[in-house]
């Protein structure tokens, strides 16, 4: 009772600052290693920075502001690299990201709901081995997929001969994956060509992502009280109904988390497309962040690299206020 | 009992669609035409799931150091030639393994380290003191998580490459970019800190930071109150709640922040692959890379895979016993305001 009253006593003052005091040692640092460089980057996104101005940085003497000259050029495609367009890009990268989810929601749902019909045999093996891609790092996986889909001695082809000679065809496929230019499908998407790699890059990407979605499914179903299925079915309802009208809706406030942390994932999804097509062929799967580090890293204009990610900031930005709302209006549906 | 016994006859699709999904036995066995059916497609995507898998390890178990003229998915020979290989020799440069191992765990275990330490302070504040500057500094913490990872690297690459040491002859040595040496001389490089670990170490945690107060914020909000009301009511101040409740109780969100935060940086490439020029500094990620694709004309794919199987096993390893509070730390404790 003594100390409570100390406690009490304390200086107004004192207790004010205290949240503060507790934030002090994260702040300092992200003040000199997050919010300086974040800041340093609108600066430089401003001038005409390149190597030759590494040493002395701001203090350069040649260094030049020219103003929206990098922005303008990235929006108009002036800049001296080939087959370059930001909006292509990010039409392609938003494309990229929505046809991943499309697929591996609807898929890992499925699975789930597959694996979870009573009675079916092995179904804790099917679990347990399914996670597998789950486990695996992305960086790993990444490489696995770039050598099997090599054209010359990748698995891939080497499956595609084995199965295209139980029905007859002796000749070997010979798929260029990773860089054959002309699309398959022509006009899929208008504006954007998807090439055979953007395929590679979905087949890789399907492979790593469904489970995940499965998983999450897995958990959610089986919260899913089972007197629900049988009440409807006494009321007749068919199977088919109960799915739609049981499972769908009941399931829904569980993936739609899924499908939006999914959906920011792979917008960014750096890692599969350095490793396995380099943005390529001819800058058709280039994604924004893989664009961003081809300017700095291998063009190191970083006046141009610091002005795109600024720009793609405000995409981030654009995407977060979406998916928000998505994710708020599921919210409510799941309430109502 | 099954709602589907009655089931009028669907076209195939609706009917794996329409199983009873509640997950529980009732003691009614599957018909055995539908379990074979279903059994079929397990087993395809069984085989789905393993191609990859088993691909790259029955490459990684061969001696052969010709590039795979045929489909091998199941190993004919059991030879770790290509683990003692990458063991002995990883690179074209003469560092050691062990040297590429030290340099990855080190940069994941300390990033993930740093970042947890100095994080969860800061998510305690969040979580607990509502405060005139709060929604302020929380919106300002969640800035930089918007941008990717390769957004930070160019400013970072700028100006942890302007810190330089430099010898500048007869004994003296100056660090730039505040102390030159004098008279205007260049003087020789012995540091710079964009080129190191430790730079590429800053670089990550800068990234590394805000994900993890939210993160932590997330679970600490989880805590009931209860607890420091009953504390204070037997005179613990903040200091001593915050050390002996709360950290306490968060110590398993803690591990398995830190976790997802080892992930994730034993992965870690863009920065690495941008700061680092020194072979010595190189981490396992990067020399994976090297060993692939268009940079790996002479690198036997044996040799390629057993690197990737060595890769891959501690995140697996890490994954597989964690699995369930990664993927409810992911989807739930995550990112929420």
């Amino acid at each position: 009772m003594e100390l409570a009253n100390k406690k009490i006593s304390g200086t107004k003052i004192k207790r004010n600052l205290l949240p503060y005091y507790y934030l002090v040692p994260a702040f300092l640092i992200m003040g000199v290693i997050t919010f300086y460089p974040l800041i340093y980057q609108v600066i430089i996104s401003f001038t005409n920075f390149e190597t030759k101005h590494l040493l002395l940085g701001l203090n350069s003497p040649e260094l030049k502001f020219v103003g929206l000259k990098n922005y303008i050029d990235i929006f108009t495609g002036a800049l001296p690299v080939e087959n370059f367009n930001f909006f292509r890009v990010l039409e392609f990268n938003f494309w990229w990201a929505l046809s991943n989810v499309f697929l591996h929601v609807p898929a890992g749902v499925l699975i789930a709901v597959m694996l979870n019909t009573e009675g079916l045999w092995l179904k804790k093996l099917y679990r347990a081995l399914y996670i597998l891609p789950v486990v695996v790092p992305p960086i790993v996986v990444a490489t696995v997929w770039r050598n099997i889909f090599d054209e010359q001695y990748g698995a891939m082809n080497q499956l595609l001969t084995s199965i295209s000679i139980l029905f007859g065809h002796l000749d070997p496929v010979h798929l260029r994956w990773l860089t054959e230019y002309k699309p398959p499908i022509p006009g899929f998407l208008p504006g954007a060509p998807l090439t055979l790699a953007y395929y590679a890059m979905m087949i890789a990407n399907f492979w790593l992502g469904w489970p995940l979605m499965s998983v999450i499914a897995t958990g959610a179903l089986q919260s899913i009280p089972k007197d629900l299925y049988e009440a409807a079915a006494i009321d007749g309802a068919t199977g088919f109904q109960q799915f739609r009208n049981i499972t769908i809706p009941l399931l829904t406030p569980a993936m739609m988390p899924a499908a939006v942390y999914g959906f920011t994932i792979t917008f960014n999804l750096f890692g599969l497309v350095f490793f396995m097509t380099g943005g390529g062929p001819a800058r058709s799967t280039e994604l924004l962040v893989t664009f961003a580090y081809n300017l700095v890293r291998n063009l190191r204009w970083f006046g141009v690299a610091a002005a795109f990610a600024v720009i793609i900031f405000f995409v981030a930005l654009v995407v977060l206020l979406i998916t928000n709302r998505i994710t708020r209006a599921t919210q409510s549906y799941s309430e109502a | 009992m099954s709602a589907n016994s009655q089931t009028p006859k669907k076209n195939l699709l609706v009917r794996f669609l329409t199983m009873n999904t509640s997950g529980q036995t009732s003691g009614r066995d599957l018909p055995l035409w539908r379990q074979l059916l279903t059994q079929i497609l397990c087993l395809f995507i069984l085989f789905s799931v393993m191609f990859p898998i088993m691909y790259i390890v029955t490459l990684s178990l061969s001696s052969k150091t010709t590039r795979p003229s045929s489909l091998q998915l199941i190993p004919t020979e059991i030879s770790f030639v290509a683990y003692k290989q990458v063991l002995d020799h990883p690179t074209g440069n003469p560092v050691s393994f062990i040297q590429l191992l030290r340099n990855s765990v080190g940069l994941s275990v300390g990033v993930g380290l740093v970042a947890l330490l100095v994080a969860v302070t800061a998510a305690y504040s969040f979580s607990r003191f509502n405060f005139k500057m709060r929604e302020v500094l929380m919106v300002l913490v969640f800035i930089p998580l918007l941008m990717p990872g390769v957004g930070l690297a160019t400013p970072l690459y700028l100006l942890l490459n302007q810190l330089k040491v430099v010898d500048c002859g007869q004994g003296v040595t100056a660090l730039l970019p505040w102390f030159a040496c004098d008279g205007g001389l260049k003087g020789r490089l012995i540091f710079n800190l964009r080129d190191s670990l430790l730079g590429v170490g800053i670089a990550i945690t800068a990234g590394a930071l805000p994900f993890a107060i939210w993160n932590l914020k997330g679970y600490l909000d989880t805590i009931p109150k209860e607890l420091e009301e009953a504390a204070a009511i037997d005179g613990a101040d903040t200091n001593q709640t915050f050390w002996k409740i709360i950290l306490p109780l968060a110590m398993p969100q803690l591990a398995v922040t830190f976790f997802i935060g080892f992930i994730g940086n034993w992965q870690e490439f863009v920065t690495s692959w941008l700061f680092l020029s020194q072979p010595k500094d190189y981490t396992l990620a990067m020399t994976l890379y090297n060993m692939t694709g268009q940079y790996a004309s002479s690198i036997p794919w044996n040799r390629f895979a057993a690197m990737a199987v060595i890769v891959a096993l501690p995140v697996a390893v890490v994954y597989i016993f964690l699995q369930k509070q990664i993927v409810g730390g992911l989807t739930t404790g995550g990112v929420k305001g």
